[in-house]
């Protein structure tokens, strides 16, 4: 698969190359490379507006679905450009999922909420295989011991919590390759939230995990790498435990110690 | 990188943080004092001024007890990171160092009642150039702190050396001297005590000193910025 590799000749899970994107005129990310592997979750901080949350978009191409958005240079997934022509958007979806800020199940029962990937992508023979699948899954993002009894409640009926954890059962569901999260706790209480910190530290090195997050100490928790973005760029990229208690750069300093202008 | 001029967001933050420095400068200038007050006792046979410097000891471990307190709740309350969590990192472990130094200087105090006075012990002399010395050694490592100077929280670790170098002409002088005078013994153990505890004085001032530099550059000192080991033990002849 030499000729699938990235340019570079390296292994990276995912690497972006120069990564420019646009909402109309105005440049949102100029320029931004960043390589992101299996080993390690990734946390991407950086004051409201800096790009974070449209840099990670850019990994699943989440960004085709804003009319205005326009994204230059190379983001690849084992080396294969991800906005070549060839790459069929929906299985890209499939490999490289995605959590959201507000937990957003779909109006279905549990079950179906995990289901509804596997049977779009055809990934379940039959009903047997589909049942595993929909356990597996929710054993994996830690529910099924509190909704196993109950499959065919609707998903909206769960706590906000278990929401999340469930849309984190059905990107599983997929079985994808990397998992993009955007403040996935934003709208959790300690506790919820601490669920979900526990459940990312259990997928890691399964799946490749890139997470937003505008709660410092959370970035600290749950990651092994940190990048600080700061107007459309990395600042810094760094192990996390050095980011937090000895940062490089200056705004990087003044941003963690709370100074940011 | 220098130090943040920028504010904290949260003012109360900066409020604490210009709060701690300040008890350090105090608990910091209060130990410089004990010595200074311990030596001038010694030398004047200042048995008031002795008790003086055991008295204010509480006032350093209280001050002690108040850093430990306000650094837990800082870190527990505003979640420092970097330059923030390293400074309130080294604030704790230096105010238990300066509370060391205190209890030197109360030791040396109450030796001062103990040594008659009007006994001459030549290397006695000694003591009050080494004195001076190591309370410079103390004066430093605070200035470092309060400037956030790592290349003088360095110069002190290397002046160390000088207080070492006193401490160990001192103790071989002590000794010749207590065996050619057995009448001064008694004596001579407390000055060699005395000359031990500057001695330690001026290594707790090294732990400052590394303690500034990791909060100011992230990394602790390299071993070759120290001076030598002093606390390895030399034979009493040599």
């Amino acid at each position: 698969m030499l000729d699938k590799m990235a340019p570079t000749g390296t292994s990276h899970k995912m690497s972006a190359r120069d990564v420019r994107v646009f909402y109309g005129d105005k440049e949102a990310i100029k320029g931004v490379s960043i390589d992101i592997d299996m080993d390690n979750v990734v946390a991407f901080i950086g004051p409201s507006g800096c790009g974070k949350s449209t840099f990670l978009r850019a990994f699943n191409r989440m960004n085709d679905t804003i009319p205005s958005a326009r994204v230059q240079g190379d983001i690849t997934l084992d080396g294969e450009n991800i906005y070549s022509n060839a790459m069929d958007v929906v299985q890209l979806r499939a490999r490289v999922g995605m959590v959201f800020q507000k937990p957003n199940p779909f109006p279905k029962s549990i079950y179906d909420n995990v289901a509804y990937g596997p049977r779009i992508h055809g990934l379940a023979p039959n009903k047997t295989d589909l049942d595993q699948i929909v356990e597996n899954s929710l054993i994996r993002a830690g529910l099924w011991n509190e909704v196993k009894d109950r499959l065919s409640e609707s998903g909206t009926a769960l706590s906000g919590g278990q929401q999340q954890r469930l849309c984190i059962a059905r990107a599983i569901a997929v079985d994808p390759e990397v998992i993009l999260m955007d403040e996935p706790c934003s709208a959790l209480d300690p506790i919820a939230t601490a669920k979900i910190e526990e459940l990312i530290h259990a997928l890691r090195g399964r799946y490749a995990i890139v997470i937003v997050t505008h709660n410092m100490q959370q970035a600290a928790r749950v990651s092994q790498k940190t990048a600080f973005f700061h107007l459309g760029t990395i600042v810094e990229y760094g192990d996390t435990s050095n980011i937090f208690t000895n940062p490089r750069e200056e705004r990087t300093r003044d941003y963690i110690t709370g100074r940011y202008g | 990188m220098n130090p943040s001029q920028n504010e904290h967001t949260i003012k109360a933050f900066d409020s604490d943080l210009i709060t701690l420095r300040g008890l350090i400068a105090e608990i910091g200038g209060r130990a410089e004092k004990a010595v200074e007050g311990a030596m001038t006792a010694l030398a004047n046979h200042d048995l008031a001024l002795a008790r003086q410097v055991v008295e204010g000891d509480a006032r350093i471990d209280a001050l002690e007890d108040q850093i430990d307190r306000l650094v837990i709740q800082t870190i527990a309350l505003r979640a420092p990171m970097a330059d923030d969590l390293r400074e309130l990192v080294a604030a704790l472990k230096i105010s238990g160092v300066v509370e060391r130094m205190g209890d030197y200087a109360k030791n040396i105090a109450k030796r001062v009642a103990l040594i008659e006075p009007g006994q001459y012990i030549e290397p006695a002399t000694l003591l009050p150039a080494m004195a001076d010395a190591t309370r410079q050694l103390v004066d430093d490592a605070f200035t470092a702190f309060a400037r956030r100077d790592a290349d003088l929280a360095v110069a002190v670790c290397a002046q160390d050396k000088t207080v070492d170098d006193f401490y160990n002409s001192i103790f071989r002088a002590l000794i010749a001297h207590m065996i050619s005078h057995p009448e001064h013994v008694g004596a001579g153990t407390h000055l060699l005590f005395i000359a031990k505890n500057l001695e330690r004085i001026g290594d707790h001032a090294t732990n400052v000193s590394e303690m500034v530099y990791f909060a100011v550059t992230g990394q602790s000192m390299n071993e070759r910025e120290r001076g030598d080991d002093a606390l390895a033990p030399r034979p009493a002849n040599a």
